[in-house]
């Protein structure tokens, strides 16, 4: 283009000041993302949960345990496809720190329902003939640097105390890109041997698989019918709405997060605006010479446009860049706290998308007015 | 001799845009800062001001939370007799407590929370000596009855006075409503442990933990090598301050990892805009500032000039960040604890030290601004400057 000389000339005139309002929009810009990140951590549950499950819990409270007999009567309900039980084990590795979730699982059905969570079939074979094995999600063996075939010890008030030690067969990776890789299975048989007489024959919540997901609402019903007016009545949800029901009792503390977060991001934008508005302001009679010389107003819109949409897009990226980079390594600093934080190729142009904008937008005003100036004026002022 | 204050003052008021940018900058970093710092304060203090340093919590040795330990009736009677525990009229002073999780709506949402559920003993007010009836009576042991605290009467839907509420397969009427001074118990509901055991088809021969009110704060340490040693016992005594300490450390870690993050980099912005508005600041003053040099002010007093220029702005700009979050101390906010999936309230907590050093802060970020800008001022030729016109 003929005028890129003129342009990059104006963009490098300051060069601090260049630096500067560049590093503002990365800042801006790294900051969007990283709370656009943690906010979607916080509702992936919901994102990710399969269209084609229920989870059953008991209606009295969350904790509650459930006949294992419940188990074969949802079964036989017309529309469910499979069903399999979990128990929430609760126990310690090493440190309370290290926390991950421990579920007890039904190995006959884990793999019918849970579809979208891979484990070869070599290592689950093994797992099946192993009353002690285990199988741990992708992450949870990163972390702590588990192989296939070592043993691992858990804390556990269950077996009358003290520790039990699993032996890891498998490690399971999920085929859904932000899918939970973080959980550690056991087998149930083991489990309901060794479990105090309150816990024996009984499963924490079930997890239904249906054979298609437009029957979600009526077998929900159905199910809950089947054991109202029981002692033990339940409570059947989709998997996202049961995901979204625990996602809303953190509510406040990510509105919280998002609601401090704009603020502040706005912040930074005026800041840049107003970087962009001084920098034209400082070269009126600049302008006005270009005009006098016979540009058209539009080719100085456009000057001024081109300059600051330059500088959106080069902080922008750069800002992407940052994120890209940090979000990764502040995953591994929150593991136990939070799932693991994903910048997916949509918010990456949703960010984009934002720098543009605020660009053109911080330019639009003083190249507006740089092109209705009248050049006799703007000449005398200077 | 040092350049008059007054000079700075009104250079900040001609270039008044440039200063509100970066006044707004550094108040809305400020202002972040200290209200992420209130908030985790805010759910340590609530839960670390549940536990008493009299009182000790037993629970099932390797238990992380009331949730999952359990501690049979047996093992009470003999605890009962264990040395170091306070007695009064009616025995030790001892609560074993039955507790669970309710599902009960949200005022907000509408969608259900898990409340705490607690089973306590006739005696638990002299126990828990921070709960106090406000409104209505203690319940009655024999009854449905349920007291709830204050905080729970106000997050979750159906918990006011005189209200009936279903929990388990029970019936509730709620006959008071208690203040536990801003602590973890005022998201809880009680009432009697063997009619709650009884609604949720629990035995009624364990419970979950058991509380005891020691002698003296020094009395733990005897109480626990007594119940440790103990070859028919499998506890863990803790102190109950430092259980709830302990259940508050996950929440307030991430908070204080996800607010110290966006404040940091909120505050590189910050100086990005501080520097900004500095650096204009100087070229826009070149001939001031040479003038001064010319006029007998050394290089020296140039420089502290504009850092105290700087400062000013960034003070201003610290204190208006925290009166802008001040209104938020004592607001209530509610979320899940992760330790124990139990649903609570807290307040933010906005102490003078944290004002402190958020001011300190905002000082901080105007020397890294304007120290730059400050150098550059004085160090131009004074022939060079005077002579752009």
């Amino acid at each position: 283009m003929k005028f890129s000389r003129l342009i990059l000339a104006n963009l490098f005139r300051k060069k601090v000041r260049l630096i500067l309002t560049i590093g503002s929009f990365a800042i801006a810009l790294v900051l969007f993302t990283f709370l656009a990140v943690v906010k979607s951590a916080f509702s992936r549950g919901t994102e990710i949960a399969g269209a084609d499950r229920l989870i059953v819990v008991s209606r009295i409270g969350l904790m509650q345990l459930m006949p294992i007999s419940h188990r074969d009567k949802i079964a036989a309900i017309p529309g469910v496809k499979a069903v399999t039980h979990n128990h929430w084990f609760g126990g310690v590795y090493q440190d309370e720190r290290n926390f991950f979730p421990q579920f007890v699982i039904d190995p006959e059905n884990q793999r019918k329902v849970m579809t979208e969570l891979v484990v070869p079939d070599d290592q689950w074979n093994n797992f099946l003939k192993d009353r002690q094995g285990a199988i741990a999600g992708a992450r949870t063996a990163a972390r702590f640097h588990w192989k296939i075939g070592d043993r691992i010890p858990i804390k556990t008030t269950l077996y009358g105390g003290g520790s039990s030690e699993f032996n890891l067969d498998g490690i399971y990776h999920s085929d859904r890109p932000g899918g939970d890789e973080s959980q550690f299975w056991l087998q149930w048989k083991y489990f309901d041997e060794n479990a105090p007489a309150p816990v024996k024959s009984t499963a924490g919540w079930y997890v239904v698989k249906l054979d298609s997901p437009d029957d979600a609402v009526r077998v929900a019903k159905a199910i809950d019918e089947k054991f109202g007016n029981s002692s033990f009545e339940t409570k059947t949800e989709t998997e996202s709405a049961f995901a979204a029901g625990f996602a809303k009792q953190f509510g406040n503390i990510e509105l919280l997060i998002l609601t401090i977060g704009s603020v502040v991001f706005f912040t930074l934008l005026l800041v840049t605006g107003n970087t962009m508005a001084i920098s034209v302001r400082e070269r009126t009679s600049e302008l006005a010479v270009l005009k006098a010389i016979g540009f058209s107003g539009r080719a100085v819109l456009f000057f001024v446009l081109a300059e600051s949409i330059v500088i959106a897009l080069a902080g922008g990226f750069m800002g992407l860049a940052l994120a890209y980079m940090a979000i990764p390594v502040i995953s591994v600093a929150m593991t136990g706290l939070l799932p693991p934080l994903i910048l997916s190729k949509s918010l990456l142009t949703l960010g984009i998308g934002f720098a543009l904008f605020v660009g053109a937008a911080s330019g639009l005003l003083p190249g507006i007015g740089a092109m209705r100036m009248r050049v006799v004026n703007a000449l005398r002022r200077a | 001799m040092a350049i008059p204050l007054v000079y700075n003052v009104r250079s900040v008021k001609a270039r008044w845009t440039s200063t509100i940018v970066a006044l707004v900058g550094i108040a809305g970093t400020v202002g972040v800062f200290v209200a992420m710092l209130s908030l985790a304060r805010g759910f340590k203090a609530t839960l670390v001001s549940s536990g008493s340093a009299d009182n000790a919590l037993i629970t099932r040795a390797g238990a992380t939370s009331e949730m999952t330990s359990g501690v049979s009736i047996d093992s009470v009677k003999i605890i009962q007799d264990a040395p170091g525990i306070a007695r009064g009229g009616d025995g030790a002073l001892l609560t074993p407590e039955a507790v669970l999780m309710a599902p009960i709506p949200l005022r907000s949402t509408g969608t259900d929370a898990n409340v705490v559920l607690r089973g306590v003993s006739p005696n638990v007010l002299s126990i828990r000596s921070n709960v106090k009836i406000v409104e209505g009576r203690m319940f009655r042991h024999g009854l449905s009855e349920i007291v709830v605290g204050k905080n729970a009467k106000t997050t979750y839907s159906g918990l006011t006075l005189g209200s009936k509420i279903d929990l388990g397969s029970g019936h509730w009427q709620v006959v008071g409503i208690f203040d536990a001074g801003g602590s973890a118990f005022d998201s809880e509901v009680w009432g009697d442990p063997h009619l709650i055991n009884g609604a949720y088809n629990r035995p009624d021969t364990l419970s979950q933990s058991v509380t005891v009110h020691l002698t003296s704060p020094a009395a733990l340490q005897q109480l626990r090598d007594s119940l440790t040693t103990d070859p028919r016992l499998n506890v863990d005594v803790t102190r109950e301050i430092d259980y709830y300490a302990k259940q508050s450390t996950r929440m307030t870690t991430l908070i204080t990892i996800l607010g110290g993050f966006v404040a940091a980099i909120m505050a590189i912005g910050a100086v990005f805009g501080a520097l900004n508005t500095m650096y204009s600041a100087v070229a826009e003053r070149g001939r001031e500032i040479a003038t001064m040099r010319a006029l007998g002010f050394n290089s020296w007093n140039v420089v502290l000039s504009f850092l105290f220029e700087a400062l000013l702005i960034s003070f201003v700009g610290g204190i208006l960040g925290c009166l802008a979050v001040l209104p938020l101390n004592g607001l209530t906010t509610s979320t899940m604890n992760f330790q124990t999936f139990s649903n609570l309230a807290f307040a933010f907590k906005i102490t003078f030290d944290l004002l402190w050093m958020g001011v300190l802060f905002a000082l901080i970020m105007g020397i890294l601004g304007g120290m730059p800008p400050a150098i550059r001022a004085a160090s131009r030729p004074v022939a060079t400057a005077l002579r752009e016109l």
